[in-house]
């Protein structure tokens, strides 16, 4: 009986807080939150799901290949971004003094770098989070 | 006497870090399993982590977000919430450490109790 | 065994008062004339939205004015996942390639 309210439930609710993850993520400059926070949100939504509904169904959903790339590159992109402040003849990682356009404070697209850079952190956060996961869950067997 | 209880009193965020700290160091060093140590170092960083964001709080300031309140407000340090960020990724990194360890230990001597894993490792070295 | 618990409760309970002492000396909580509050915080308050363009000041600190420190804690992140999947997963498998 337990296992069948818990499926049904979370078969509603995940979804949205998987979203509620990004929002907090992508408007990391306008309201409180910022890439730390948004990134653990999103990755406790894909282990929630694996505790309900067992490993082998999560691991159809992210599996091994695409959990490496997006640990690999995530920390790459961060390198990357800095390297747009050299190219220009301005210090590294650089946001006004490399000629960036800010645009209108408080609207999305504000800011530079930052929210791009945000973004990267917060879903190599998720990715740390879904690995250890399934590290330790499947040396149990 | 009275005069250090009155003081105690205005600073309370001080006296419960230091109370938390406590309860952390004594759990580390009162128990026996692997698991209740962890906790215990875990307990200590909270503590600690505590402490210095209660140090840049300013009574009747506003959260340092721009444009929700009226611009005249004093706002709160915003500083020490920033360098905090950084100690809780450590301590998630150590705890995370930490625990794939103590998997390893209990695969290979089949208990996690601290002082019965220091008796087998003395039957194998003696030998 | 309860003796040497005994032990450390008493350690503990001398530590503790050494340290209530010196949080009863350490500044008002609250006061905006701490000395916690100096020049370096006020012009972090002050300039955030005409270097940085954001609203969220902890955000505009982590990901502008100390953009190296993040960088960092990022590969420590990184060094520790590597560090955990080495320990759990390094043993002979037997019957898989």
């Amino acid at each position: 009986m337990r296992d069948f309210i818990l499926k049904r439930v979370a078969a509603i609710i995940l979804p949205f807080i998987c979203i509620y993850g990004f929002y907090v993520i992508l408007h990391g400059h306008v309201s409180p939150g910022g890439s730390f926070a948004g990134g653990i949100i999103v990755g406790l939504s894909f282990i929630a799901y694996s505790t309900i509904y067992g490993i082998e169904k999560g691991r159809v959903k992210l599996p091994e290949k695409v959990l490496t790339w997006t640990e690999s590159y995530g920390t790459l992109w961060y390198g990357i971004m800095g390297m747009v402040g050299i190219v220009k003849g301005a210090p590294f990682l650089a946001n006004k003094l490399a000629g960036v356009d800010l645009g209108a404070p408080g609207a999305l697209s504000s800011g530079g770098l930052i929210s791009l850079i945000g973004l990267g952190v917060g879903i190599r956060v998720a990715s740390t989070m879904v690995t250890l996961f399934f590290t330790m869950m499947e040396e149990e067997s | 006497m009275k005069v250090l209880l009155e003081k105690l009193l205005v600073n309370y965020p001080y006296v419960a870090a230091v109370i938390l700290f406590m309860i952390g160091a004594l759990t580390v060093l009162t128990r026996s399993n692997l698991f209740k140590k962890l906790l215990g170092i875990n307990i200590m960083e909270s503590a600690i982590f505590l402490m210095f964001v209660a140090g840049g709080n300013i009574r009747g300031g506003a959260a340092p977000i721009l444009g929700e309140v009226n611009p005249k407000s004093v706002y709160i340090n915003p500083l020490p919430s920033a360098l905090m960020l950084t100690g809780i990724v450590v301590s998630v990194s150590v705890t995370a450490f930490a625990l794939a360890l103590i998997v390893r230990l209990y695969k290979s001597y089949g208990t996690t109790d601290a002082r019965r894993i220091s008796q087998l490792r003395d039957e194998v070295t003696e030998r | 065994m309860r003796i040497r618990n005994l032990l450390f409760l008493l350690l503990a309970l001398l530590a503790a008062y050494g340290m209530l002492i010196v949080a009863a000396e350490l500044p008002p909580y609250g006061m905006p004339a701490n000395p916690i509050h100096n020049q370096v915080a006020e012009r972090y308050v002050n300039k955030a939205l005409d270097d940085t363009g954001v609203l969220n000041m902890v955000t505009a600190i982590v990901l502008d004015y100390r953009a190296y420190d993040t960088m960092f804690e990022t590969i420590v992140l990184f060094t520790a996942t590597l560090a955990v999947v080495i320990t759990l997963k390094s043993r002979k498998r037997e019957g898989e390639q």
